[in-house]
């Protein structure tokens, strides 16, 4: 991107103001996201900075959001904060509620999409499979098909079949929604993937199931771990299937921020938003590793 | 082996067991597709029951609605057996009124009621009103009916009966395209006040075209300079685009929220800054700007990763072999550079196109009255005037059109090409 030495006056202006604009287009991708961790520090329940907070008065600044989100629907919020105010907190309190209804959807809509998914990945980059675009595009539509159509058809469809209003319900449907994200990211790492690797273990021996285990997993594990977490983060920030076939005591932490916003909105909603994205934030991090060591595991194959 | 003829067993390559290679090969790979399809099946299975299957049900909702048959089976026999017209006479009204008793026993005359008033407006309460009084009707039921309400009489309300009598019909994609049947049942338009579907679906896909828009205009520029930088730089960089792309909907629709306010950031910042005064306050939020503004940031990822990993391939000495040659820095981006990055513009412009006339949760929070898309409506049908048939019919419509796009994408780009980070 150097700006080459026979570049025109011209040429060099517009070089720098090509590299503002696109300084400008990432302000304007990342300031939001930045924008509301300092808010939900605020002090005063208001959406925007106060005076105090400009000046950088810790008086501007406070917690009481973040302890907003442990004491509300507690029994007794204002308790001394014992081990019994911990126990209400960890029972009643609704968006640790939420959070662990999230956890728990999130972690088997992930079992089921990552497994399934990944076995799928591995018939659809044989080159002998047949139908393989038809498929393909028939698994991946879950991404494409607009989720309030998908949403109304699992709402008719589990009234139906009484699933409606169940955990296993919501699972299911989060499942799907979350695999195609394991398909696309696990086919992508098995196109680098050296099939000779596998003919080479069983010339030696290996049973095709050691084969798998000992060979092929290790080398594809981080585009499974990759559409593992995006299957996760698909259930996780999941809502409007949520609020069509889910009953009401299966909260979830993304519906309980569409109450919030849609209803009381208050900066809780911040202070859960800024624990959201410093998920993110990690998320981001162990993919990133994931990312170097599967090139690190290319670097060594010959493929 | 027993199955090979002896006259052919003669200059034939032989497999190890003594098979024809021939037949060994073609059964080795009827057994690999096998095994690959075995591989696949499972998960096939599981998106059909769980995707394929529900929505396929709802799509038949779309054009069947058994409400009126399945409560009023006599008045619809009746119906079935008259040519369209034929005046009712005492034995249908006699029906009519047994049923009307006996759905107003059973508490399902407002479903019947409400069936009939999707086709006409204001005619719910003429059932529910008769229901209440058809236990003490006495013939002529005609008469009768007349007395409790004069439009008992009318040819249009025995017409729209007619049409809802089938379990099966088009109504609700009459409906949903702002056309109705009129009194002899051919196909008009709805009065100009009440045509709501055609003119959302065209907001829709223009609003979704000019965030397609927006999308390609943010996205060009920086998916260029990440392509062009060195990796160590544009690997940092990266993460500016791809830590939106991971964080929840709900925290950047949140986050628009709280700045588009008109007590929110931006918005005091202009105040504060004295660019505006305190009663010019901008309005960006509950319309159709706060929706293009949030969904253009929320697609924005979408358009740059498929840009950037084709400009990743473009090869550089190709604008520099261009430039040696007397071409401007212009010429050399309008004739040899841009036209390498059009799979990526297609692909990414498909992309966000598909995802944004599909949307639901952000023109729901940020997007207020004139800002709402075909998707609210569909939500708005199941949940609030349950019309369901209306919202099946107005889902099909949005899956086909998104289906087609989708079909286009796969031609064009390929949905094994798809990359995400």
């Amino acid at each position: 991107m150097a700006l080459p030495i026979y570049a025109s006056p011209l040429e060099r202006a517009w070089h720098y103001t090509y590299l503002v604009i696109c300084a400008l287009i990432f302000l304007f991708l990342i300031a939001p996201i930045l924008i509301i961790i300092p808010l939900s520090f605020n002090a005063e329940a208001y959406f925007t900075f106060s005076e105090k907070m400009l000046r950088l008065d810790p008086e501007g600044y406070s917690l009481r959001w973040y302890d907003r989100l442990l004491t509300f629907g507690m029994v007794a919020p204002d308790a001394p904060r014992d081990a019994a105010w911990w126990s209400d907190v960890w029972h009643n309190a609704s968006w640790v509620r939420a959070a662990k209804n999230s956890l728990i959807i999130g972690f088997f809509a992930t079992l089921i999409a990552t497994v399934l998914g990944t076995l799928a990945a591995l018939g659809l980059s044989r080159p002998e499979m047949p139908f393989r675009r038809t498929i393909m595009a028939i698994l991946i539509s879950p991404m494409i098909v607009p989720i309030i159509i998908t949403a109304t058809g699992l709402f008719f469809f589990y009234s139906m079949v009484g699933l409606a209003h169940s955990y296993v319900g919501i699972i299911l449907a989060h499942a799907t929604l979350g695999i195609p994200f394991v398909i696309i990211t696990v086919t992508a790492t098995l196109v680098g993937f050296d099939q000779s690797l596998n003919r080479a273990a069983a010339s030696l021996g290996a049973s095709p199931t050691r084969t798998f285990f000992q060979v092929t997993m290790p080398l594809i594990m981080p585009g499974v771990i990759s559409g593992a977490l995006f299957a996760f983060v698909t259930s996780f920030d999941e809502v409007v299937v949520v609020l069509f076939v889910a009953a009401p005591e299966q909260q979830t932490i993304p519906r309980q921020m569409w109450n919030g916003i849609r209803e009381q909105i208050s900066p809780t909603i911040l202070a859960i938003a800024t624990i959201l994205v410093a998920i993110s934030v990690a998320l981001l991090t162990v993919l990133e590793l994931l990312r170097r060591r599967s090139e690190r595991l290319r670097g060594l194959s010959p493929g | 082996m027993a199955d090979i003829p002896a006259d052919q067993s003669a200059g034939i390559m032989r497999a190890a067991d003594g098979r024809p290679l021939k037949v060994a090969l073609a059964r080795a790979q009827t057994r690999a597709r096998r095994r690959a399809f075995l591989l696949v099946a499972p998960l096939l299975f599981f998106v059909l029951v769980t995707f394929v299957v529900p929505i396929g049900q709802m799509l038949h909702r779309s054009v069947h609605n058994p409400t009126f048959v399945d409560n009023m089976p006599q008045v619809a026999a009746w119906f079935r057996d008259t040519p369209a017209g034929t005046e009712p006479d005492e034995a249908a009204l006699a029906a009519l009124i047994a049923y009307l008793a006996a759905a107003a026993e059973a508490r399902t005359i407002g479903a019947v009621g409400t069936r009939v008033n999707y086709e006409m407006q204001g005619t719910r309460s003429l059932f529910t009103a008769a229901g209440r009084r058809a236990g003490r009707l006495e013939a002529p039921y005609r008469e009768a009916l007349l007395d409790i309400d004069a439009k008992w009489g009318d040819p249009a309300l025995w017409s729209t009966m007619r049409q809802v009598s089938t379990a099966y019909t088009a109504n609700f994609y009459l409906a949903a395209v702002d056309r109705t049947r009129d009194l002899d049942g051919s196909v008009t338009r709805v009065a100009p006040d009440r045509a709501v579907y055609l003119t959302l679906f065209q907001r829709t896909f223009l609003l979704s075209a000019l965030i397609t828009f927006l999308c390609l205009l943010l996205g060009f520029p920086i998916a260029h300079l990440l392509a062009t930088l060195p990796l160590r730089y544009s690997n940092l960089l990266m993460i500016l685009v791809l830590l939106p792309f991971w964080t929840s909907l709900l925290v950047r629709t949140t986050a628009w929220m709280v700045i588009l306010q008109g007590q929110g950031v931006l918005n005091n910042a202009l105040v504060s800054l004295g660019i505006i005064g305190d009663t010019g306050r901008v309005e960006l939020m509950y319309n159709q700007a706060g929706t293009v503004i949030a969904m253009t940031h929320i697609l924005l990822p979408f358009m740059v990763l498929p840009l950037y990993s084709v400009m990743r391939t473009i090869n550089p000495s190709y604008v520099r072999a261009a430039r040696s040659l007397g071409a401007t820095s212009w010429t050399a981006f309008r004739r040899v550079y841009l036209p390498q990055t059009l799979p990526g513009i297609g692909a990414g412009s498909l992309l966000v196109f598909i995802l944004a006339v599909g949307y639901y949760i952000t023109p729901a929070l940020v997007g207020g009255a004139s800002g709402q898309l075909i998707s609210n409506l569909i939500a708005f049908h199941m949940q609030n005037s349950l019309n369901w048939s209306l919202a099946a019919a107005l889902a099909a419509l949005l899956l086909a059109a998104v289906l087609a796009l989708y079909w286009l994408y796969d031609r064009l780009v390929g949905v094994d090409n798809m990359k995400l980070g």
